[in-house]
């Protein structure tokens, strides 16, 4: 869902192709030249302390700015949470919808230029932010439903360094495995149906460097002896074999899907039976009536979790720690875990789900959360230095340049 | 007499004597004239050209993206060693030459018969119709041939009918060519008409009575008279497609990355903004190249 949004801004730059190029460009140049400059770690060295470590939090939230300006997926700031925060806060909601983690970076530049307050930032995002001096430490005293949060989801590594929050957790999801019940009579037990010479020409994936992931993570159980034990931290060996294995999918891909909307057609044209996605895909796709179904294979899955960020220069910090506040109680996690499939942070946001829509906690696992964030791996930013500190993994400019030379 | 002298005395409107100072002075006309869209121009267009090539020798921190400002030609090194962006590239201007010479294929035979065989009445219904797809919007154009080359798509759906088997062109390169020939064809079609209808009669005629059979006249007189419209036309077809990124995107299929997307990718997804500059340089050089090619066959006078 988070790709509609994507596919709008598409069409509209479509007409202007080239300008787009030469606007970015020169956006770039000036958002750049007012970098946080020295004190940005050199992916080649240790990272550090984020520049923002020692920013005092607030102790207490103040009186209500009376505005708040959110950058947010699509779906995250739907009226019928929005509405209920403005009238109790007296706190007017902006929302700038973003498409892609990178989107939500460029936004949040430079502290969020003063404009921004907000950002719910996948896990992807969440380091590149933190080291980049955009968003700020939190106080997560100041948010009572904090306490409720699964035990896995209130200091998470990619969101609190140091033991300093950065932000407070909000929901999470796999990339699942889709497939079509007319070629596959069970669901495919392994992951191993993508790289399957059988679906040639029938095989989608996204469009995503990050999807190097997805096959480092299968690697990581077909081949024990590659010893990848987090796929995101992959040493040059590791990630030659993943680049490799990729490079053997290639055949068999039908399409490398950029939008959400492509792969549902992809499907529903019968173009591919098998290929990674996001629950929305499948749930759109079965309300259709097509004979889709999806899965998370016995490897496990990649996936995202969203986490509440504060921009560096919010203007309006008081209505932000009232949003965060807001979005954690167990009614907000359960209407937007349901609306959004996917499972919220907070425990005690089950029984509401169950309240709102039958069998709705079970169906988005949030009552068995602990063994359904086991089976994911949470996307985040490859980084040059391991977690081990030792300076051998292939950082993500890397990961970019393979995955166009895999895919062009 | 006397209402003569009381035209005279009437004081002159505002705007009457704001032009006629203007007509006393030409230069202040032009320059008046001439400001905005020069300033446009400057500001806008050759600003926005030396930001991005002062970008394309920056780089950025992997981590945060964030650029830094050290002067090298990595970039450019990176687009000309690797194999794969030199693949992208060939293939980006591959498609462009393919779509171009297609569409003069079918350009030329549909503008001369619009230029000089159709009735006025005829010819006024075929410009609508070689115009009328620009009124419906591009992603609109480009989702209708998903339609009929996927899978379940009309193409096959007829194919199947007919006892053939399916056409499995969807999401490939064939299918982008497809869509590129369609999508620009008025941009041909259009200059060539041009190019045919100020072709004199009389030329034509000469030709025959000096004994030259209609082939032949097509050939040494008509053709030659209207390269300078089609070489104009492939400068839009040539341009369109070494630009286009959204066909790729929405069409073609693993193996169908142009220039576009690199760029694309590396503002939208990698935020490698000085590499999106120097990929972008390489459509400029290219159409400069082509631009001063077209010159010289006389196509800007064609225009």
């Amino acid at each position: 869902m988070r790709e509609r949004n994507r596919f709008h801004r598409l069409t509209v730059t479509g007409a202007v192709a080239a300008s787009i190029a030469f606007v970015a460009a020169a956006c770039g140049g000036s958002s750049g030249s007012s970098s946080t400059g020295g004190s940005s770690p050199s992916a080649a060295g240790g990272l550090g302390q984020p520049p923002t470590a020692t920013m005092a939090p607030p102790t207490s939230v103040g009186a209500g700015e009376g505005q708040l300006n959110i950058v947010a997926w699509e779906g995250y700031a739907q009226p019928q949470w929005v509405r209920p925060f403005e009238q109790q806060t007296g706190c007017q909601v902006n929302a700038k919808y973003a498409g892609s983690s990178n989107e939500m970076v460029s936004l949040m530049s430079n502290g969020g230029g003063g404009q921004y307050d907000l950002v719910s930032a996948s896990g992807d995002a969440d380091l590149r932010l933190i080291y980049g001096g955009d968003v700020r430490p939190v106080n997560v005293n100041l948010i009572p439903s904090w306490n409720d949060f699964l035990d896995f989801m209130k200091s998470p590594a990619w969101n609190t360094i140091n033991g300093v929050h950065y932000g407070v957790s909000y929901e999470f999801g796999p990339n699942t495995l889709i497939y079509s019940t007319k070629t596959f009579s069970s669901p495919p037990t392994s992951w191993a149906v993508i790289y399957d010479p059988t679906y040639s020409g029938q095989v989608t994936v996204p469009n995503n460097p990050i999807q190097i992931a997805d096959a480092a993570l299968y690697l990581s159980k077909k081949t024990p002896s590659l010893g990848i034990t987090d796929p995101y931290e992959l040493t040059q060996p590791q990630f030659d074999a993943t680049v490799n294995l990729l490079k053997q999918q290639r055949p068999l891909i039908k399409k490398y899907w950029d939008l959400a909307s492509q792969e549902i057609s992809l499907f529903k044209n019968g173009d591919v039976t098998v290929g990674a996605g996001w629950s929305y895909q499948t749930n759109t796709l079965k309300a259709d009536g097509a004979p889709i179904d999806e899965t998370v294979p016995q490897e496990g899955a990649t996936g995202w979790a969203d986490t509440w960020m504060m921009a560096t220069k919010a203007p309006h910090p008081n209505c932000a720690y009232k949003w965060m506040q807001w979005v954690t109680t167990p009614t907000v996690q359960a209407q937007q875990a349901l609306y959004f499939g996917e499972a919220p942070a907070n425990s005690q946001a089950c029984a509401e789900m169950d309240k709102m829509q039958k069998g709705g906690c079970a169906e988005w696992h949030a009552d068995n959360p602990e063994a359904y964030f086991q089976s994911i791996s949470f996307w985040k930013t490859p980084l040059a230095t391991c977690d081990n500190g030792k300076n051998e993994c292939v950082p993500y400019q890397d990961w970019v340049n393979a995955w166009t030379q895999v895919t062009s | 007499m006397a209402a003569g002298v009381a035209v005279e005395a009437r004081p002159q409107p505002r705007g009457a004597r704001v032009s006629a100072a203007l007509w006393k002075r030409a230069w202040l006309r032009a320059s008046l004239v001439l400001t905005p869209p020069l300033a446009w121009f400057l500001v806008i267009y050759i600003a926005s050209l030396v930001v991005l090539l002062v970008t394309a020798f920056w780089q950025i921190n992997p981590l945060t993206t964030q650029i830094v400002h050290t002067w090298t030609l990595d970039n450019f090194r990176q687009i000309l060693t690797s194999s794969t962006y030199r693949g992208i590239i060939l293939r980006t201007v591959g498609m462009a030459a393919a779509v171009t010479a297609t569409d003069v294929i079918v350009a030329i035979p549909f503008g001369y018969f619009m230029a000089r065989v159709a009735t006025p009445r005829m010819r006024s219904a075929l410009f609508v119709l070689v115009l009328l797809p620009l009124w419906a919007s591009y992603i609109a154009r480009v989702y209708a041939w998903i339609l009929i080359l996927n899978h379940d798509g009309v193409l096959n759906w007829t194919l199947l009918k007919v006892g053939l088997p399916r056409a499995n062109i969807g999401y490939t390169n064939i299918a982008m060519w497809i869509v590129f020939c369609y999508v620009w064809l008025p941009f041909m079609i259009i200059p060539v008409y041009a190019a045919f209808e100020r072709v004199p009669h009389s030329f034509v005629e000469a030709s025959l009575d000096l004994g030259a059979k209609s082939w032949r006249t097509t050939r040494r007189v008509l053709l030659p008279l209207a390269l300078p419209g089609i070489v104009a036309g492939s400068i839009f077809t040539f341009s369109l497609t070494l630009g286009d990124y959204i066909t790729p995107i929405l069409v073609g299929g693993a193996g169908s990355t142009f220039i576009g997307n690199v760029i694309y990718d590396n503002v939208g997804v990698a935020q490698n903004l000085p590499f999106a500059a120097a990929m972008a340089f390489v459509p400029i050089v290219i159409m400069a190249v082509y631009l001063l090619i077209a010159r010289a066959m006389g196509a800007f006078e064609a225009l």
